[in-house]
């Protein structure tokens, strides 16, 4: 009986996953929030079909009850956040916050599948974090003057990190956390959301050579700080985000191009000289040949994906804690091998489906400022999403950072939930300039004679602060 | 200004263009990796998977072409498992073992052998009973008749044994010997291991690699073929026992003087003084070229441990290398399985079928999980190469070394060899590559035998025992 269950369940989630999909990218056939309601709805009843089959079968693998608890307080919370959300922010963007809660509740299953105490630890931080998050993206409304802080902003990511660099603890040869009363941190992670606010502040108003020369001092210093703590995933992070920006802010592709070669170089430097990123990239390039020491954890990584096929060996069904950190660093080798690879694909593509939202979003703000920092966190996400990713399946060389949403970690649940919650906050100005526009146009045959002489600017009200850095 | 709303909104499009294009890459390679590498994987020792589906399910069985097993698991009553091998000793290295490592088809299987398909129904009988789940069993293309024929014939001789179908590529038998018996494997283990003389363990089919001695004059015919295409019958020597050139002396089997001789003629009597005349004529490079062509030097399209075979011929070898090469001596050295893939060629219009030994895989119901067919490597020489290397092959046989062959009521075409492997002028390996009936081969065997003598004398009377038996029951 339980053996039917089982089966027939592995099929069944991965279709419930892969309608969820297919929804998330309908979404984006229409334009109004409103459109979608119907697709919101079905997008809530297939992540309870999913997360409730996922559990059902965990606690039917393992024959305890205490599971069947953890899963109702689960479904509590994130029914409340959606709810909480819609009731709080009306004009708030639906598929984000689905699309979050889709993969916070996969992370919850393959955590409680990995380690039952590391579920419940990881439970209480989403909750904390939601909580705090919820209130972002009203403050977010409130507080102009955060475009003014570009140094602050500058001055306290390096800070941080140079404290990491100089006092912090050592995890698996990288000092990347610091402790304070027993709560580990890991600075990096808050710091990315500081650094895209800088970049944001320091280019939205002034975007010539000088400024982004100036720029890229403070980049690169962030950069070989994270270096100096030997934490290259985020060290790549914060070079790409900077990257991009710079190109968004100038609107110029030999930027892009520079940057690119510039960090071509670093990464044959790196190579060259630190005997690390050697390891890495050998660990990459022939993880067989090394399976001894430097190639055992992607080669478990690789032996867990490919052993679950299509639809996966099963919850409790694989061995997925053969992989060394599975929870942190592997999270995705773990789905792979228990709920299949179809199911992770599909998890990649909500991953896509809100980068492009997010992308969509920061389209359609008209306040320069707000426009560079939706781009720059949505980068931010989907560039770790690929860095975790590709890390673990060989794609790229891997560079132990987590898997957001997923992944086991504090620092990074709480860093990728404000990152989602300021886009929210985002979202909601623009959708209230919208309507004032809206309002406006409505009174444009009124006062039609004023307008004639200053050709189209009730269109664009907040143009004239941009015409400057052109 | 609208214009630089519109390029920004452009370039965003773009990146997330960008993005989602290098994810797209990144899900292709992830599920082809995974996909491909499947079977690999699960046979890695660092795979704690293995393990589980070992404990998950019984290691299916691995039967012949017509059904008799050759290895099974049996279950006692307190659960404990044994591998049995009904044959023994006579399909020790092809099917193998699987405790101390695995070998043979128990290795190249294993993947399938330690999953299971059964029906769920049956999975859940099973669980119920607590037993373990049948694995999946193999069905290898092995002829029990002509495996033990070829084992038989090969006596207290070290050597090896490899019979295929050469329009198909299936391995009817493999033989290697000295032996082993795989039922007492974890017995016999220590022993065979410090046994370095006669390295009991290696397949020597696949593994084996041998000086092909006059075997390789097929290779040097068809390069001296395809340099002088249409004038390589009006090619006459005069043997009388040694061929001289600077300081070099190539001498005839025994020093036997051959006359006046053809082409045909120098290949029948396998004339090495005749041969070594016409290796220096031959452009080296192009000689190199003809054994890429053929596969030396590197991987063959087998999914079964083999050797590499070697033979190095380029402008910077010098002719008396050449001279040696040409007549398989020297420092070539060759696995009698590349010995048959390059007959097959020949005996299937030039096209190499990719040599397999296992046909089908089914789970306990009967279900075929998967059917593994013949495919086509590629063409190795053209069929009018192969037609030509045909006749001074069947020549060979109704004039010239194999002589032993004739008179069967089929005709057969093949190549002997007598390689010396030392110093001792006296001591052969006894080769002979060949395929029998010549209008339509269906059968191609290849036979080494380590120390025996001639080629003519030794190994010319087992293909005869083999093709005989194959030809005679209509094949299987």
């Amino acid at each position: 009986m339980e053996l039917y269950i089982t089966e027939i369940s592995k099929y069944l989630i991965t279709v419930l996953l892969a309608l969820y999909t297919i929804e998330c990218f309908m979404a984006f056939r229409f334009k109004e929030e409103e459109q979608r309601s119907g697709i919101y709805i079905r997008q809530n009843l297939l992540m309870f079909g999913v997360h409730f089959s996922c559990f059902m079968v965990i606690c039917f693998e393992t024959g305890k009850i205490e599971y069947l608890f953890f899963y109702i307080f689960q479904q509590i919370l994130l029914f409340a956040t959606i709810m909480l959300f819609r009731m709080i922010y009306p004009k708030g963007n639906r598929l984000i916050i689905n699309n979050v809660c889709m993969l916070l509740s996969i992370g919850f299953v393959i955590l409680t599948r990995i380690s039952y105490e590391k579920a419940i630890k990881q439970f209480f931080i989403v909750t904390v974090s939601i909580a705090v998050g919820m209130l972002i993206p009203y403050f977010i409304n409130q507080l102009s003057f955060l475009k003014k802080l570009t140094w602050v902003y500058a001055a306290v990511g390096i800070c941080a990190l140079g404290v990491v660099l100089l006092l912090g603890s050592v995890t698996r040869g990288s000092r990347i956390s610091y402790s304070i009363g027993g709560i580990t941190f890991q600075p990096s992670e808050f710091v990315k959301i500081i650094f895209v606010f800088f970049l944001a502040g320091a280019l939205y108003e002034t975007n010539d050579i000088v400024r982004v020369a100036l720029t890229a001092i403070i980049a690169g210093a962030h950069v070989l700080i994270l270096v100096a703590s030997k934490d290259l995933g985020s060290a790549l992070i914060f070079f790409i985000v900077y990257l991009f920006m710079v190109f968004i802010a100038t609107r110029n592709f030999i930027y892009l191009l520079l940057g690119s070669l510039g960090g071509c170089g670093a990464a044959f430097f790196a190579y060259q000289f630190f005997s690390h990123v050697q390891v890495r990239v050998q660990a990459w390039k022939d993880p067989w040949g090394c399976i001894d020491d430097a190639g055992f954890q992607i080669a478990q990584s690789l032996f867990a994906i490919s052993s679950g096929g299509w639809f996966g060996l099963g919850l409790f069904r694989g061995n997925p804690t053969a992989i060394p950190f599975v929870e942190a660093d592997f999270v995705f080798s773990a789905v792979a091998e228990e709920l299949g690879i179809a199911f992770a694909m599909c998890m990649i593509l909500i991953s896509i489906g809100t980068f492009v939202m997010v992308m969509l979003i920061s389209v359609k703000l008209k306040d320069r400022f707000y426009q560079l920092i939706a781009f720059g966190l949505g980068i931010t996400y989907i560039f770790q999403v690929f860095l975790t990713i590709g890390g673990g399946t060989k794609f790229i060389p891997m560079t132990g950072i987590t898997l957001p949403f997923i992944s086991y970690g504090g620092s990074s649940i709480l860093t990728t939930l404000i990152m989602f919650f300021i886009i929210e906050g985002l979202y909601i100005i623009r959708q209230s300039e919208e309507e004032k526009s809206v309002r406006k146009k409505k009174r444009i045959p009124v006062r039609k004679s004023s307008f004639v002489r200053s050709g189209k600017k009730p269109e664009y009200p907040d143009e004239e602060d941009e015409e400057e850095d052109d | 200004m609208k214009k630089m709303r519109k390029k920004t909104t452009e370039q965003i499009y773009l990146v997330t263009g960008l993005f989602t294009a290098v994810f797209l890459c990144m899900m292709g390679y992830t599920c082809y990796y995974a996909m491909t590498h499947k079977q690999e994987m699960i046979n890695n020792s660092y795979n704690s998977r293995q393990e589980m589906l070992i404990n998950q399910n019984t290691r299916g069985t691995i039967y012949a072409n017509d059904g008799q097993v050759l290895a099974q698991t049996v279950v006692s009553e307190d659960g404990g498992e044994k591998r049995e091998y009904p044959f023994g000793n006579k399909f020790s290295h092809v099917v193998g073992y699987a405790a101390n490592g695995r070998f043979g088809v128990e290795a190249q299987a294993n993947y399938y052998l330690i999953q299971s398909n059964v029906k769920l129904s049956d999975k859940v009988a099973s669980e119920v009973s607590g037993e373990k789940y049948p694995g999946d069993s193999v069905y290898t293309t092995l002829d029990v008749d002509l495996q033990e024929i070829a084992y038989q014939s090969l006596g207290a001789y070290k050597g090896a044994i490899i019979v295929t179908e050469p329009s198909t590529g299936r391995i009817l038998a493999m033989v290697s010997k000295p032996d082993f018996d795989p039922n007492e494997i974890e017995a016999i283990w220590d022993d065979l291991l410090q046994d370095k003389d006669s390295s009991v363990l290696l397949n020597r089919a696949t593994q084996g690699l041998y000086p092909p001695g006059s075997t390789f004059k097929i290779i040097t015919a068809l390069q001296y073929i395809r340099e002088n295409p249409d004038t390589y019958q009006n090619y006459t020597y005069q043997c009388n026992g040694r061929f001289k050139h600077g300081e070099d002396v190539i001498n005839c089997f025994h020093g036997t003087a051959h006359g006046g001789e053809s082409f045909t003629k120098s290949f029948a009597k396998s004339c090495n003084a005749s041969f070594a005349n016409i290796s220096v004529q031959l452009d080296k490079n192009s000689y190199g070229d003809t054994l890429e062509d053929l596969l030396f030097n590197s991987e063959l399209p087998v999914s079964f441990t083999y050797n590499k075979s070697s033979v190095i011929v380029n402008e910077d070898v010098s002719d008396s290398d050449v001279m040696q090469a040409s007549i398989g001596q020297g420092t070539d050295s060759i696995t009698p399985l590349h010995m048959n893939m390059i007959t097959c060629a020949i005996a299937n219009d030039g096209v190499l079928m990719k040599p397999y030994l296992i046909d089908r895989v089914e789970n306990e119901n009967g279900n075929v999980m998967k059917q593994f067919s013949s495919g086509a490597y590629g063409s190795l020489i053209t069929e009018q190469e192969a037609e030509a290397l045909t006749q001074l092959m069947t020549e060979v046989v109704e004039s010239g070394t194999a002589t032993k062959l004739k008179g069967s009521g089929y005709t057969a075409a093949g190549k002997t060899g007598s390689a010396e492997y030392n110093k001792v002028k006296t001591d052969s390996h006894a080769w002979f590559t060949g395929f029998a009936p010549v209008e339509n081969p269906q059968i191609c065997v290849t036979v080494i035998i380590e120390g025996a003598g001639s080629g003519g004398d030794f190994a010319v009377p087992i293909a005869k025992r083999i093709f005989n038996a194959y030809l005679e029951t209509g094949g299987s």
